[in-house]
């Protein structure tokens, strides 16, 4: 039994916290919603493809570094407890996930190494707009080439490329297609949280590779979605954790009827209440790590339970952080917004909790029957 | 990162469970046989089974040689609790004398003592109770009334305890009793352990919402106690009662079934609008809660293994362990009777799915938030000692235990 990162890990986790303290406070992220022409950190995203971030569980013969997937987990937490403002889930979690499972080995030699390097940004466009996208009411058609709308598209106004789910024929299927392309328009679209920009894509004829096997494309979208699940679990991780410690600090040092409002038990309790939620996704997600990192048969199960509660514990920890806070906590200067915002962008990203609910009892469902 | 067993530890799990398989039956959906038969027969069914355990090496498998055990690492007895856990064994009649006597007896004991007192403890033989709380005296146990004096070479007790577990069936107890009332309370504390059959001692059993008699209320009138029985200095009894506490939370941890699982196996057989209960979506969004709070509970757990086994302090995350499982043994009970809708009130076992295990948890649970530390009292802790915030401030912490406001 050996349920706890490596030394080796851990201090990748503590190098890359310490670069993110430095490189990415919660200034820099203020800076990206405030500023309707500056869609992500430019300058943050490039450092950390100098970092080689993006290539961490990349295989070396595709340009990566070669670690794993738990090396990848916790950076992941740091960009969470950072609220850093770039594409890094679409481009490493989704699009280098999809071209790592579905793509060919012309796609991967020629994808791959310049999405570890953070050179070419990619992401991945599900939502037709508000509802659950299910492969009956998909609009978005291949047929030889790819018509329809998608949004929101995280990063799709800044993305090169995007891996667009679509109907085609009786089925439905992936496709890469270059997003400066001909029969392509992006616009931004306003979102909860515009620290991470959200495009609305419309296809009209757009030429559309084919990505994985014909017909098999929600079935690959699941598996991707399952991989992104455990790593978008470990960024809400640490957004949670960054709520808890900053409602701990205000508790401490706001004073209120003559003494700090931390020894009042309403405030006790609240916080320890987010703390027992942490907790529980902490576990969770470390299980759904190991899972990733060994392509285990728990996978799908494991990373539902992780998305479950890592999706509870933000959104619990950045609602109670306000209240902590009161009046203050309210305000646009106050940092507090930065991740009730996030909480709920990350939350609904890859589907809502409900969603991942029933997938969870269906991956146990599945168990039982075996 | 992996969940396999060192080859060692591999080794000793099988023998355990070639063992376990040899003497006892694996556990079923049904309450488990401590909870089926009445006090006196489970008390004699759990003496046995403690005295074959010990017997076989696997009772308090940590604990130093000299006072009975193997000295053997932790994950081993971990490792044997963890098997143990699937099989329909007695349980419960001597967490309390283990979990907490034992310990603090360890540290404050002679080392004649020790060597009288522990290994019946261990085998089974002598049951142990821990006399703390009183009906004045609850989550703010310092306050308790229950009094001392010196006599000659022994002390007289007078006073009452409560929410004493098993003290009908106990042979010895733990004591808190205060010496001095013109001391601040913390301070007029001293620490005993006493025979149970003494002369003034008086057990009357409480009925519990489940019907049950697990506590009783203690009597004491001029119970005469050795000095010798004294557990550190006088004056030092709540540390040395502090000392006992931190050991029941380790040893209140967790919760018995219905879990998710019991709750998936019941929704797949009951009905909601001609379809199974499980396939509605209202009920599955439920059981993937629990889930979430059952695997977490499971997975903080293997964290605090690892820590074990590689001889490192665990964190504090097991602090949750109670807070999260015993509210959740409630809710699930109760959701559990409402699948069954109108007929979720019957608590036959005879007439029900489980053997009314839903019904008789849904009885039992709301002890379980209170024991061994109640929800709000363990979220205090949470609070003070592992997110580190302030103290309550108490209005009665450095005055004169006689001054204190009482109230009814």
């Amino acid at each position: 039994m050996n349920f706890d990162f490596s030394d080796a890990q851990k201090a990748l986790k503590q190098q890359t916290r310490d670069f993110l303290r430095a490189a990415c406070d919660t200034t820099v992220p203020r800076r990206v919603l405030e500023d309707a022409d500056e869609p992500f950190a430019r300058d943050l995203w490039q450092q950390i493809g100098a970092n080689e971030s993006p290539g961490i569980a990349v295989p070396e013969e595709y340009g990566g570094i070669g670690f794993g997937y738990l090396e990848l987990c916790v950076v992941a937490e740091e960009l969470g407890r950072a609220v850093a403002p770039v594409p890094f889930s679409s481009s490493v979690y989704l699009a280098t996930e999809a071209v790592l499972l579905g793509g060919s080995e012309e796609q991967k030699q020629r994808l791959l190494p310049r999405l570890a390097t953070g050179e070419t940004i990619g992401t991945f466009a599900l939502s037709e707009g508000p509802g659950l996208a299910t492969p009956a009411n998909l609009q978005a058609t291949l047929s030889g080439t790819l018509s329809g709308t998608k949004m929101p598209v995280p990063d799709g106004d800044i993305a090169d490329f995007c891996v667009v789910v679509a109907k085609d024929g009786d089925g439905v299927s992936l496709a890469l297609v270059d997003l400066d392309g001909r029969g392509v328009s992006r616009e931004p679209v306003e979102t909860l949280d515009p620290s991470r920009s959200h495009a609305r894509i419309t296809f009209d004829g757009a030429e559309a590779e084919p990505l994985g096997d014909a017909g098999q494309g929600w079935a690959l979208k699941d598996r991707v979605f399952d991989r992104a699940a455990v790593l978008l679990a470990m960024e809400q991780l640490g957004g949670a954790d960054a709520c808890l410690q900053m409602a701990i600090g205000y508790a401490k040092g706001r004073y209120a009827f003559g003494r700090p409002i931390g020894s009042f038990q309403a405030i006790k309790h609240k916080l320890a209440d987010i703390y027992i939620k942490n907790e529980l996704a902490r576990a969770n997600c470390y299980y759904g790590a190991w899972a990733l990192s060994t392509d285990a048969p728990e996978l799908p199960v494991a990373a539902a339970a992780a998305r479950v509660a890592a999706t509870q514990a933000f959104h619990f920890a950045s609602k109670e952080n306000i209240q902590t806070h009161g009046g203050i906590g309210f305000t646009w200067e106050s940092d507090c917004h930065l991740y009730y915002r996030r909480s709920k962008l990350l939350a609904l990203s890859i589907g809502s909790e409900r969603v991942w609910k029933d997938r969870l009892i269906s991956g146990l469902e599945r168990q039982e029957a075996a | 990162m992996d969940f396999n067993d060192t080859p060692e530890q591999a080794a000793y799990r099988a023998e355990v469970r070639a063992w376990l398989n040899a003497n006892a039956e694996p556990r079923r959906d049904r309450p488990s046989v401590s909870r089926r038969l009445d006090a006196d027969e489970g008390l004699a069914l759990a003496k046995a089974w403690q005295a074959r355990k010990a017997e076989a090496g696997y009772a308090c498998r940590h604990w130093p040689e000299a006072q009975g055990g193997q000295g053997r690492p932790m994950i081993e007895t971990i490792i044997y609790d963890q098997e143990e856990a699937g099989y329909d064994v007695p349980t419960g009649f001597f967490s309390i004398g283990l979990g907490m006597c034992g310990p603090v007896m360890a540290q404050y004991a002679t080392e004649e003592q020790k060597a009288r007192y522990i290994p019946p403890m261990i085998r089974g033989d002598e049951v142990w109770c821990q006399l703390f709380s009183e009906p004045a005296a609850g989550s703010d146990v310092a306050g308790l009334r229950t009094r001392c004096h010196r006599d000659g070479d022994d002390w007289v007790v007078n006073g009452q305890k409560v929410w004493t577990s098993g003290a009908h069936y106990s042979d010895w107890g733990i004591l808190v009793a205060r010496h001095d009332s013109s001391l601040p309370k913390h301070k007029g504390l001293t620490f005993f352990f006493i025979d149970m059959k003494s002369p003034g001692i008086e057990i009357k059993p409480i009925k519990q919402i489940n019907g049950g008699s697990n506590f009783n209320e203690v009597f004491f009138t001029n119970v005469r106690v050795p000095d010798s029985q004294r557990l550190g200095a006088i004056g030092e009894g709540w540390q040395v009662a502090i000392t006992t506490l931190m050991n029941e939370r380790l040893a209140v941890g967790g919760a018995p079934p219905p879990d998710f699982r019991e709750v998936m196996k019941l929704a797949a057989a009951c009905e909601l609008d001609g379809r199974p209960a499980l396939e509605d979506s209202s009920v599955r969004e439920k059981i993937a809660d629990w889930y979430v709070e059952s695997m977490g509970m499971a997975h903080t757990k293997a964290r605090t293994l690892t820590a074990l086994s590689q001889g490192k302090v665990p964190g504090p995350e097991n602090s949750i362990g109670k807070v999260v499982s015993a509210s959740k043994l409630q809710n699930v009970s109760s959701f559990g009777a409402d699948l069954m809708d109108m007929g979720g009130v019957i608590t036959d076992p005879s007439l029900m799915p489980s053997d009314a295990l839903f019904q008789q948890s849904f009885l039992y649970s709301p002890g379980l938030r209170i024991a061994g530390g109640t929800d709000e009292i363990l979220r205090n802790i949470i609070a003070e000692r592992v997110l580190g915030l302030p103290g309550e401030i108490r209005v009665d912490r450095d005055v004169p235990y006689n001054d204190i406001p009482t109230g009814n």
